[in-house]
């Protein structure tokens, strides 16, 4: 059995917000299977009771004072945007009909 | 015929007896890069009329006895995902097409506050995914020693910019190899440094539980010069180390009486690396062995691990890191063609970003996506806390870890793009030390058919002094880091 199908990496996608022509959708199933199989060598090692870790430093959060701090202002922070009114970030409109995958 | 910049201790030394000035240093980079970097392609966006104005100010400081730091005057370029404010930073992407930064890189603002002059960005692959500057939307950056080959990546331009002679310093960053393999490849000195030494606020997130900014130079002892301006607290980077600046050139006294080298027996045992290689980093141990220090083998058994370890987390991370480009706040957007906001973002995302970015964003989504979380982001995770085992046991025997940084010298452009494994396994020796936080350096240490190979010493974490006093004793007592390519 294959360890990750077309229809899956076509599902993956669209989690991601991509879309794929068929060309790329071939090209990425075979390569994510490839990368797959390699990764399965990870099944061979016993796992279990060990702690998974996410951060290699238990750091504590470091909380500052809570003042009021300057930020970014509002110009240079739509200084980039591909869409602005001059106040707000512009998107195309989003319709009632628009369903979340 | 403009002649490769010095080495910045030796440039420290020309502008202090008056031999040079910071003006004549930025000028001789870009003489230098005119004549080269058309083959090379290191640099993106030159500041010339900017750093030739931040020399002149500079010069002044020295006239006036006001240097800020040895840094003062000398030139530097950055990689493309370290922003400084008012200027392009694209991480060679389309999806950051014509973006600027309004602010600047906790690095950027320490190397200006130092006096530095940063002259420009360098190339690199898109988003840092990549270990060839092969998937840069500017084209690949070529090695010096070959121009058929790439120069490592994905910090190859800053690598390559530095052994092509063009500047003295550069920096780039590492989330599982990318300065230290471009450094093995190009033949200069790269280090990751250890995980939160230097703050990562203005480095364009890729891995964040593993990325690092670090220098790039001719020698240890000029990053550790650098590095000590880049090191230090920062509110800005919760995770950056709550410790003052490191002083660690002032470590690198050539003493290795005593030291233990660990030596990992499976390194040997790695498929496909090149036995010179192998007998390369053997001779760089001897030589620090008659310099008075000790050599024993060490086992990192889940080391085999590592590789596959490290694609799964570094993509799961990426892929949360990378949905913020999404033709909204700033960088490129796709018409939605008047179907509303997804389609947007999903025209935005298909045309913006390249092929290794989707195949590593694809990865990620589904290394944590239902039903797979545990068989393979959770699995990663597990692996990783069993290496970071196999490294505490081993550093309880020895003080640094000696291997090849990369099994094989530089391939050629084309190589390993059809085929993405393939590259990946580039990253075999390297990817440990980003997945348990430690020191990583790597030096030149001999040649292969006339291309650099490179030694990487590791160390415990937060023992970045250590890592580059050995670099440093190792570089006096040979000459590999003094050859330059054939330009």
């Amino acid at each position: 059995m294959p360890r990750i199908t077309r229809e899956q990496v076509l599902y993956t996608a669209r989690l991601a917000r991509l879309r794929l022509t068929d060309d790329e959708a071939r090209a990425m199933t075979r390569h994510l299977e490839a990368i797959l199989d390699y990764a399965a060598q990870l099944e061979t090692v016993d796992t279990e009771g060990v702690e998974p870790m996410s951060h290699v430093m238990a750091l504590e959060t470091p909380l500052r004072s809570d003042a009021p701090q300057a930020g970014l202002s509002a110009d240079d922070a739509l200084a980039n945007a591909p869409g602005s009114d001059g106040t707000h970030f512009l998107v195309p409109k989003i319709l009632d009909s628009e369903t979340q995958a | 015929m403009a002649a490769p910049i010095a080495s910045l201790i030796e440039l420290c030394a020309d502008l202090e007896s008056g031999r040079s000035s910071a003006v004549a240093l930025v000028e001789n980079v870009f003489a230098r890069a005119d004549e080269v970097d058309g083959a090379l392609q290191t640099l993106l966006h030159p500041r010339r009329a900017a750093a030739l104005e931040e020399a002149a100010v500079s010069d002044a400081r020295r006239a006036a006895g006001r240097l800020r730091s040895p840094l003062d005057g000398i030139p530097i370029a950055i990689k493309d995902n370290i922003v400084q404010a008012g200027e392009p930073a694209s991480c060679a992407s389309r999806i950051l097409e014509g973006y600027r930064s309004p602010f600047s890189a906790t690095a950027v603002e320490r190397l200006r506050g130092a006096g530095a002059v940063i002259v420009a960005r360098t190339n690199m692959d898109e988003f840092a995914m990549g270990s060839s500057t092969e998937n840069s939307v500017r084209g690949p950056s070529r090695n010096p020693w070959s121009l058929e080959r790439t120069p490592g990546g994905s910090s190859g331009g800053s690598a390559a910019a530095v052994s092509a002679g063009i500047v003295p310093l550069a920096l780039g960053s590492d989330t599982g190899g990318s300065i230290r393999q471009p450094a093995s490849f190009c033949g200069v000195v790269g280090m990751k440094p250890t995980y939160g030494r230097v703050s990562r606020r203005g480095l364009v997130a890729f891995a964040s539980s593993l990325d690092q900014i670090g220098p790039i130079a001719r020698s240890a002892r000029d990053c550790a010069l650098l590095l000590d301006v880049l090191s230090g607290a920062d509110p800005g980077d919760s995770t950056a180390l709550p410790e003052a600046a490191l002083e660690s050139h002032r470590a690198l006294d050539g003493d290795v009486s005593g030291l233990r080298i660990g030596l990992p027996k499976e390194i040997r045992e790695t498929p496909g690396v090149s036995p010179e290689v192998l007998t390369k980093v053997e001779e760089a141990v001897a030589e620090l062995e008659r310099a008075g220090a000790r050599s024993l083998e060490v086992s990192l058994p889940h080391t085999r691990f590592a590789l596959a370890t490290y694609y799964l987390i570094s993509t799961a991370e990426a892929s949360g890191n990378l949905a913020r480009f999404d033709g909204v706040r700033y960088g490129f957007r796709a018409s939605s063609d008047g179907g509303g906001v997804t389609p947007m973002y999903e025209r935005t995302r298909s045309a913006g970003f390249g092929d290794e970015v989707k195949r590593r964003i694809l990865l990620g989504t589904f290394a944590l996506s239902a039903g797979y979380y545990d068989a393979y982001y959770r699995k990663a995770q597990q692996l990783r806390t069993l290496l970071l085992r196999d490294f505490e046991a081993a550093f309880q025997h020895c003080d640094v870890l000696a291997l090849p940084t990369t099994p094989q010298p530089a391939f050629r452009i084309g190589e390993k793009t059809g085929e993405p494994l393939s590259m990946y396994l580039t990253d075999v020796f390297t990817v440990p030390a980003n997945l348990t936080g430690a020191p990583g350096v790597s030096l030149p240490c001999g040649f292969q058919d006339g291309l650099p190979l490179g030694l990487q010493l590791m160390g415990r974490p937060l023992e970045d002094a250590t890592v580059l006093r050995v670099a440093d004793a190792f570089q006096r007592r040979s000459e590999y880091h003094l050859q330059r390519p054939p330009l």
